[in-house]
């Protein structure tokens, strides 16, 4: 007997299971339409591969596996493809999502089957291929792609594989049965799941309130090295990372996967599928489910083809329609309320209870939380549900991540217990699922920003770069220029030379007044004195630069005010307006010296106003 | 099968098998009734007297705050918070209080700690002490000399209409005769005058450790382990309170020529009825495991500092509001670990993590 270790807080709920386990399996049959939905794994939906019209045979491929957490859907009986559209399907939303519609010709009747025989002479990859060509998922309820499991990372090495028989949930005994009468199987798959992943141990978790399951695994395992391990009836030592602590002392770390500590846990109907999918050739397209509560006559297991309409399943099972009082999908603790009994079985479906009245009563009123910590003794993670509560509540996400909000597994315990009625798994699934769309939300905002700040830069970068190639323009132009003061010889008649110029420019304008005939003489001379045109131009051109000179310096004026005020108030500016001051005082200077330049000529000219 | 099924959708689990708030709250009262029955036997009829008075004007108050506050009368009265308030104050205050000490307490610890702060559950401060605080620093000469002399129900106290007319009669005198300083008080003024040997001639203590006091003591710990049996509440807090009470008193008190021993910080005045009913309230305490051992520790301190070298012979109040401070502090540094955590995830959320 190997050594035991216990997780923290769970809770002994009433079994309920003794209603489903005293019969046999029984085959629910054919109904008359099955409903299969493309998307009943985690990943992608699958890809129909079938027509409206085409006809299927039993395990043919219809959906074909999309991406890599993807698997196929088949055909659970020969028949025709009726539809191809949107369905009810079992979800906690209560949606509708695209489905297959198949109607059976009661035939039956085989496709080509694949066995694989001798599969450890084949390489483990293949089986792998063969496994997710097989359509298996984790049968337990979480609907995680098999084969993905079973080829954990490479620097994983896994060291324990263990199968999960704990079935902690009140109700549920499909897994009871199906190890009662099928041990076997089961045994035959889990020894293909060693050899592919090849682990030092093997261990099988059971709870010891299924003694007939337990015996059975035993005599299955005789002479083998597998270990049937007997663990306390505790809820919910069947979650996965409830039944590692318990088989192994360690914990799945936060974020992390089982492989991580080096531990595949899979379901024992997982197992017993994958046997079918390798000696047999068969693929998923099967599964045992439950089906009881106070509303159904004779409640037992059966072996339902997938996409059975739930309804028909309970017609099986004599429930009545009127004794429903509610109808749920898996099992009290973790399942989820069915409102339309129309929906088909699909891979995860372990569990159906049709309540009777009184029996699964909704909670009463919620009452104001005392804080009593009853969910925190109880709370297998070691969480503190009641300041989840207050924090879920009063919308401070941040708070409630803090409290390892995305570390509860939603098994329920804390309101299972909570004396003031309070709906706490509620409120972290909207807690969790409000963190996620803010997440969503931040990433694009994040997008969004780092957008905006590439174009700011780009445009700051343009606006450099026109900076740039105006400065080398105008230094360019500084070096050509007259006005250089480290050139006083030259100055004077550069001066002039400059004044012409812009005299010239204004002549050639159409409303220069005059004589036209003159300005090319002007352009043609430069820097040769004056010449006739030069001075009957003359005075108009002084009044002209007094005013340039007049705006410069109100500029300046205006440009110093700014500055004076920037430094005072320590704007961050401070520097451009300095800059901008020392422009507009040499541009003054430089009005004045052209001004006084003009001046002398005129008064050198007298001869022009006369 | 027809599609008209008419299920409703809920949220799971859709399984619960809870103790209601209520049930909760009664199983209180019930585990308070071994301490009453021996206050009855050796002090007569004031507590119950106080009791009764104190659990009606508490029910009335608070029908009469959230009639104000426009809720639901039944569904918030049927929780018996209230009235366990009520009893613990009737439990706390001194047998032959006057009528309005009482009311004023009850009155405040409903009105004003529990209910101006939003009701049930919102509530920063331990209501009961809340309102016994406040008489107490307010009245403090009907607060202490208005304890009844420990006679014996079959002995000398005062019968049924004399408590009555002492507790509702407007003259304080007519029971002097039955009334005696608390065994704390007693030993604590004495001893700074005698040795230890003549302090406990006072007929205060009697032949056992405080005459009465142990008993009542004994039965509010007996009826505090029931709750704990019942998982009502944890043995956190009481074990933490009275280690700490004890290690402060054999640390600091231990020659009893000098201080109060051990046995009379334990077995006199209100150590128990505090362990076990008054600072586990758990609106008002710390929540983790660790939290509440930190939480009870401090009172049992507190309790110790107060009553060695405060001005109150008793402590219990005081010890219990200034960790109720304390209390959110406490929560955010003692969060247990997480599973699959490497280590607890503890201090206060910081923004972006």
């Amino acid at each position: 007997m190997a050594a035991l270790w216990q997780f923290p807080g769970g809770i002994h709920p009433t079994g309920n299971k003794h209603q489903s386990s005293a019969r046999a399996i029984r085959e629910a049959g054919l109904p008359p339409a099955l409903i299969l939905p493309l998307h009943q794994h985690i990943g992608a939906p699958a890809q129909t591969r079938v027509e409206v019209g085409d006809h299927v045979l039993k395990g043919d491929c219809l959906a074909d596996a999309q991406g890599p957490m993807g698997v196929p859907v088949h055909a659970p009986t020969s028949g025709a493809i009726e539809a191809i559209s949107l369905q009810p399907v079992p979800h906690p939303s209560g949606l509708s999502d695209w489905c297959i519609t198949l109607i059976p010709d009661g035939q039956d009747s085989w496709g080509q089957r694949h066995p694989v025989s001798d599969y450890q002479q084949h390489e483990r990859t293949d089986i792998l291929a063969h496994i997710r060509r097989a359509g298996i998922v984790g049968l337990g309820g979480a609907g995680f792609p098999t084969s993905v499991k079973l080829k954990p990372p490479a620097q994983d090495t896994i060291t324990t594989l263990i199968l999960n028989a704990a079935e902690c949930e009140p109700y549920i005994t499909a897994d009871d049965r199906l190890m009662r009468e099928r041990a076997a199987d089961i045994i035959a798959g889990l020894d293909i799941m060693a050899w592919l992943v090849r682990p030092e141990r093997c261990l099988i978790g059971i709870e010891d309130n299924k003694p007939e399951a337990i015996g059975a695994l035993e005599e299955a395992t005789r002479g083998s090295l597998i270990e049937v391990i007997v663990i306390p009836t505790r809820y919910p030592s069947g979650g996965e990372k409830q039944l590692i602590q318990i088989l192994t002392g360690r914990e799945v770390p936060h974020g992390g996967i089982p492989a991580d500590i080096g531990v595949i846990c899979q379901n024992v109907g997982t197992a017993a599928a994958v046997a079918r999918a390798i000696h047999q050739g068969e693929p998923l397209i099967s599964r045992i489910t439950t089906v009881t509560g106070n509303a159904v006559g004779t409640a037992g297991n059966f072996d339902v083809r997938l996409g059975t309409p739930v309804d028909y399943l309970l017609t099986c099972a004599g429930a009545q329609d009127k004794a429903i009082q509610q109808l749920i999908h898996g099992g009290p603790m973790m399942g989820f309320t069915l409102t339309n009994p129309a929906v088909p079985v699909v891979k995860s479906t372990n569990c159906i209870i049709a309540a009777g009245t009184g029996e699964l009563p909704g909670p009463a009123e919620e009452q104001p939380c005392i804080r009593c910590g009853a969910c925190a003794e109880a709370c297998p993670m070691e969480l503190l549900p009641q300041q989840l509560f207050w924090t879920s509540k009063s919308g401070e996400f941040d708070k409630a991540e803090h409290l390892n909000l995305f570390d509860c597994i939603e098994c329920g315990v804390c309101a299972y217990v909570c004396p003031s009625n309070i709906p706490l798994v509620q409120y972290y699934r909207h807690a969790k699922g409000e963190v996620r769309t803010r997440r969503a939300e931040q990433i694009k905002a994040d997008q969004a920003r780092q957008r905006f700040d590439a174009r700011q830069a780009r445009l700051e970068r343009d606006q450099a770069e026109k900076e740039a190639r105006r400065k080398e323009r105008a230094s360019a132009m500084v070096a050509r220029s007259p006005l250089e003061p480290d050139q006083p010889e030259n100055s004077k008649a550069a001066r002039g030379a400059a004044v012409r110029e812009a005299l010239a420019r204004k002549n050639r304008t159409p409303s220069s007044k005059a004589g036209s005939g003159d300005t090319p003489a002007t352009v043609a001379s430069p820097g040769t004195g004056a010449s006739a045109a030069e001075t009957t131009a003359q005075p108009p051109d002084l009044a002209d630069l007094e005013k340039q000179l007049a705006q410069a310096r109100n500029k300046l004026n205006t440009m110093a005010g700014m500055l004076k005020e920037a430094q005072a108030g320590n704007a961050d500016n401070v520097d451009k307006l300095e800059r901008a001051v020392a422009k507009n005082r040499e541009r003054v200077t430089r009005a004045e010296q052209a001004l006084a330049d003009a001046r002398t000529r005129v008064d050198a000219t007298p001869t022009s106003t006369d | 099968m027809g599609s008209v099924i008419a299920t409703s959708r809920t949220s799971s689990p859709h399984a619960r098998r809870a103790r209601s708030t209520s049930q909760v709250m009664l199983w209180v009262m019930v585990a308070t009734l071994p301490g009453l029955a021996m206050q009855t036997v050796y002090f007569g009829w004031g507590n119950l007297i106080n009791v009764v008075l104190c659990v009606l004007l508490a029910v009335g108050a608070e029908a009469m705050v959230l009639a104000l506050r426009k809720r639901p009368l039944t569904f918030y009265l049927k929780d018996n918070t209230a009235a366990v308030t009520g009893l613990l104050l009737g439990l706390a205050l001194p047998p032959l209080a006057p009528w309005w000490v009482s009311a004023m307490a009850v009155v405040t610890a409903i009105v004003l700690a529990k209910q101006l702060y939003g009701g049930l559950g919102s509530n920063p401060f331990n209501p009961a002490m809340v309102g016994y605080a406040l008489v107490l620093v307010s009245f403090p000469l009907a607060m202490t000399t208005n304890w009844a002399a420990p006679a014996g129900l079959w002995q000398a106290a005062p019968d049924l209409s004399a408590t009555v007319q002492s507790i509702f009669g407007g003259g304080q005198t007519a029971v002097d005769a039955f009334t005696m300083a608390t065994p704390l008080d007693v030993y604590k003024h004495e001893i700074t005058s005698h040795v230890a040997s003549e302090v406990w001639q006072n007929p205060t203590f009697g032949t056992g450790i405080a005459k009465g006091w142990e008993w009542v003591n004994v039965a509010f710990l007996s009826g505090g382990i029931g709750l704990i049996v019942l998982r009502i509440i944890t043995w956190h807090i009481p074990v933490s309170m009275l280690a700490a009470l004890t290690v402060m008193s054999l640390a600091f008190g231990s020659n009893p020529d000098v201080t109060t021993p051990l046995s009379l910080h334990m077995l006199a005045g209100a150590t128990m009825l505090g362990a076990f009913f008054i600072a586990t309230d758990p609106v008002s305490a710390a929540t983790s495991h660790q939290g509440k051992l930190i939480y009870g520790a401090g009172i049992g301190v507190l309790l110790y500092l107060i009553r060695t070298w405060g001005n109150y012979p008793d402590a219990v109040a005081f010890a219990v509001l200034l960790m109720n401070f304390a209390a959110p502090f406490i929560d955010h540094y003692t969060q247990p670990r997480t599973y699959g955590h490497r280590k607890a995830r503890r201090g206060i959320a910081s923004k972006g993590h």
